[in-house]
């Protein structure tokens, strides 16, 4: 069953922020296999100049699609998740993740596209500080597989 | 803070030396429990058969953190990244055995951009396949 494309335009933002910990973005490091100590030591990242351990650029990741998550599951939508792949994603920064943010994140279903029998979602993800500063831009492409037809 | 590499030594057309990046079974164990992503085709090799995959295959982002990190490594510093975008082309297969899969990682200076930034266009194999494509990185350089 194709998706619903009422959702088209559909923005969800995350209800409280998330907390970017010093804890979290070391797993994160050695989940990734990533000894580098700027990720690790807030001593090192200091030295090296920043104000506190840095987050590798795939880290937004972790909260990016959480918004999303209350349209992507809407039964309206009709997304069958057990055929969903991860087909692209990209990330555009404003500015490096650091242990002690507090960032939001609004999530927009931005465009549908049937390729095939696929369908193809774009969610566009808007990370800003509470203080509404631009951090970064998520752009997760999931694909459908079937789901066209 | 900053990356290492200066802008005025590198060259269009320059590739930047390759590297592998191993991946086993604890790997995904660790990144499923990092990410918050628990989809049981990374690491529960009875759902993955049963869903028509081969085996347990590595999250897409795991492989595009592997990039990821080709890419800081070389930059030398991970805020040195702009923009870094890739496309899922090929899933990387993770056996259960004491190697597990490899990822080989390798990239090219595509394009110098004003600023001192430049485009790295990056090249994932796993086994025979290309496992990223339209990878691309935007890095602030020295």
């Amino acid at each position: 069953m194709a998706l619903n494309r009422d959702f088209i335009g559909r923005a969800y933002s995350s209800p409280t922020p998330y907390e970017v910990s010093r804890l979290k973005i070391k797993e994160f490091a050695a989940a990734i296999g990533d000894a580098n100590p700027i990720y690790r030591d807030a001593e090192a990242a200091k030295a090296a100049g920043h104000p506190d351990v840095v987050a590798p650029p795939t880290f937004p990741i972790v909260f990016a699609l959480a918004g999303a998550g209350e349209g992507l599951n809407d039964p309206e939508f009709g997304l069958d998740w057990s055929m969903v792949v991860h087909g692209e994603q990209r990330f555009t920064y404003d500015r490096p993740i650091y242990a002690g943010d507090r960032l939001l994140c609004t999530s927009t279903i931005s465009e549908i596209r049937s390729v095939g029998r696929n369908e193809f979602i774009t969610v566009r993800g808007d990370v800003t500080t509470v203080d509404g500063d631009p951090v970064c831009t998520s752009f997760n492409v999931i694909v459908e597989r079937g789901g066209a037809k | 803070m900053g990356a290492t590499i200066k802008w005025d030594e590198v060259e269009q057309g320059q590739e930047l030396p390759a590297a592998e990046y191993q991946v086993q079974r604890l790997n995904l164990v660790m990144y499923a429990g990092a990410s918050g992503d628990f989809n049981p085709i990374h690491w529960n090799e009875r759902y993955a058969k049963s869903v028509g995959l081969p085996d347990v295959i590595a999250h897409g982002m795991y492989t595009m953190a592997q990039g990821g990190r080709y890419v800081t490594d070389w930059a030398g510093d991970p805020a040195a990244v702009v923009d870094y975008g890739v496309r899922f082309s090929s899933m990387v297969v993770v056996p259960d055995d004491d190697k597990g899969a490899t990822i080989s990682v390798s990239g090219i200076i595509e394009e110098k951009l004003p600023d001192k930034r430049v485009v790295v266009v990056l090249t994932a194999r796993s086994g025979d396949s290309r496992v990223l494509s339209k990878a691309r990185a935007v890095v602030q350089l020295a």
